[in-house]
């Protein structure tokens, strides 16, 4: 019994980890780096897999305007396509 | 369920950090992630730092400085030196404007305390359903302290108050990193502002404020959600019109007439208020959900439970699923705007699922509701909070 514990708990050590290490990096994908580059000016990324449960295209949409009109960040119209269709494909409602 | 999914997301914010920042933080063994001067706790972002209290932590009727939440808005920020440190008093409705240091503060004005919980608006929004944007808080962006400071209405009548004064505005010495973000600058309304007490501290729990808490002085406004306790105050104005910034027009604000508490009339709009009282509110710090109970086994539930400051009169329990309540006992009162621990025995004597509820009364009248009031910002779950252990 203690060792069948033992077993799950290293087992959910293991996914713990597994999915520290997707959750630290943005995932790979066309758009990434700069989603990576302009964010991070002035936040961590953490936030986007954390809040992707909460996110669609139209919130991922409403957050990268609020990002713009309210809080000033420097990304041009082509580039906010581009961080858009990249948070859209990899962190919309995924958890 | 809620415990559950809270457990998940302390376990995701803490593992991915240490390897992250290892260079940066000292990390607990469980996962959990240190900032310097504070203990392990649950990473929410690192920057800027929003560090959630542990579970465990909230049990002592005091929250431990070192264990306290973290909430910034802004990437910036300054350590200030307590000696050079002066908060400016000024604004169009000031008779007088002045700047006084903290040893000025101290020999002006009476120093006095009081123990207070300190609730960040967005307490609990992880567990908001349907999910919302935003800080994906737990229970834990909350503790209770003891709050030691002069009277901000001392101050503001030092400096003049004019008859036209309509907002008091503060500003921290935190900032964006870029200069067309806003400013983090909150206001207050005039009867607030002037309510006795509505304090600059400079102590928290006997000991000068923690750097990520705002030393070397912060705004302490019992009863209102964290938002309006501006950090690293520096500046403080008395103005005749209502203060139009982003943190006021734009973010934190709730529907408006959806929520009972203190009305924010200058700011408010038909569709939108600011959010402003806390809601009476409870949270079992054990047993943990899931808990498995020995039969026989003498086990305790305990937890706080607070409201916006007319105090606790009653926390009912819930053994059988919402069927039947019994009153907890209820702990020493530390005053009207701190929470208050409740405990009452578990009934271990047969085998099987207990379904535990909690819900607190408060001495206005106010429950807890068992359906959430939907706002997008995901502010105020004060849902009757449920859990399930088991007797074997």
């Amino acid at each position: 019994m203690k060792l069948a514990l033992c077993v799950i708990a290293l087992a959910a050590s293991a996914a713990a980890l597994a999915a520290a290490a997707e959750d630290s990096h943005l995932n790979e994908g066309p758009g990434r780096d700069l989603t990576l580059g302009r964010c991070s000016i002035c936040h961590d990324v953490e936030y986007i897999p954390s809040n992707a449960p909460a996110m669609n295209r139209v919130g991922w949409q409403k957050s990268i305007q609020k990002m713009r009109e309210r809080f000033g960040a420097p990304i041009t119209d082509e580039e906010a396509k581009q961080i858009l269709d990249y948070l859209d494909a990899n962190y919309s409602g995924k958890s | 369920m809620l415990t559950r999914r809270d457990l998940l997301l302390a376990t995701a914010g803490g593992w991915m950090s240490p390897r992250l920042r290892a260079d940066e933080a000292a990390n607990g063994a469980d996962g959990l992630v240190a900032l310097p001067g504070k203990r392990p706790l649950i990473q929410r972002a690192f920057r800027p730092p929003n560090f959630e209290t542990p579970l465990a932590e909230l049990a002592a009727p005091f929250t431990r400085n070192d264990a306290f939440f973290v909430r910034y808005h802004l990437a910036v920020i300054p350590r200030l030196d307590p000696q050079s440190w002066r908060v400016q008093v000024g604004g169009a409705s000031v008779q007088r404007p002045l700047a006084m240091s903290l040893r000025e503060l101290r020999r002006a004005f009476p120093v006095v305390s009081l123990a207070a919980i300190n609730q960040c608006s967005g307490n609990r929004r992880g567990l908001f359903s349907p999910r919302v944007p935003g800080v994906q808080w737990g229970n834990g962006a909350m503790g209770n302290a003891l709050w030691t400071g002069v009277r901000l209405r001392d101050v503001l009548r030092r400096a003049g108050v004019a008859f036209d004064a309509l907002e008091v505005v503060f500003n921290g010495a935190d900032s964006a990193v870029l200069p067309s973000t806003p400013n983090f600058v909150k206001s207050l309304p005039i009867e607030r502002a002037l309510d006795e007490n509505t304090l600059i501290a400079f102590e928290m729990n006997g000991e000068p404020l923690p750097h990520w808490n705002g030393a070397p002085a912060r705004l302490i406004v019992p009863g209102w959600t964290g938002t309006y306790w501006m950090k690293h105050l520096t500046d403080i104005r008395v103005e005749p019109k209502p203060f139009a910034g982003f943190w006021m027009t734009a973010a934190y604000r709730v529907p408006t007439g959806a929520f009972p508490g203190a009305r924010f009339s200058s700011q408010e709009t038909p569709e939108t208020t600011p959010i402003t009282e806390i809601l009476v509110n409870s949270l079992i710090t054990s047993p943990p959900s899931g808990a498995r109970l020995r039969r026989g086994e003498q086990v305790e539930l305990a937890g706080k439970a607070w409201d916006n400051g007319s105090g606790i009169e009653a926390v009912e329990t819930s053994a059988d699923g919402r069927k039947s309540w019994r009153e907890a006992t209820l702990g020493p009162d530390l005053g009207r705007f701190a929470w208050r621990e409740f405990r009452t025995p578990i009934d271990t004597s047969q085998p099987g699922p207990l379904e535990i509820a909690v819900r607190a009364r408060s001495r206005s009248g106010a429950t807890q509701p068992d359906k959430l009031t939907f706002n997008p910002s995901g502010y105020h779950d004060n849902l009757v909070q449920t859990l399930s252990v088991e007797v074997a």
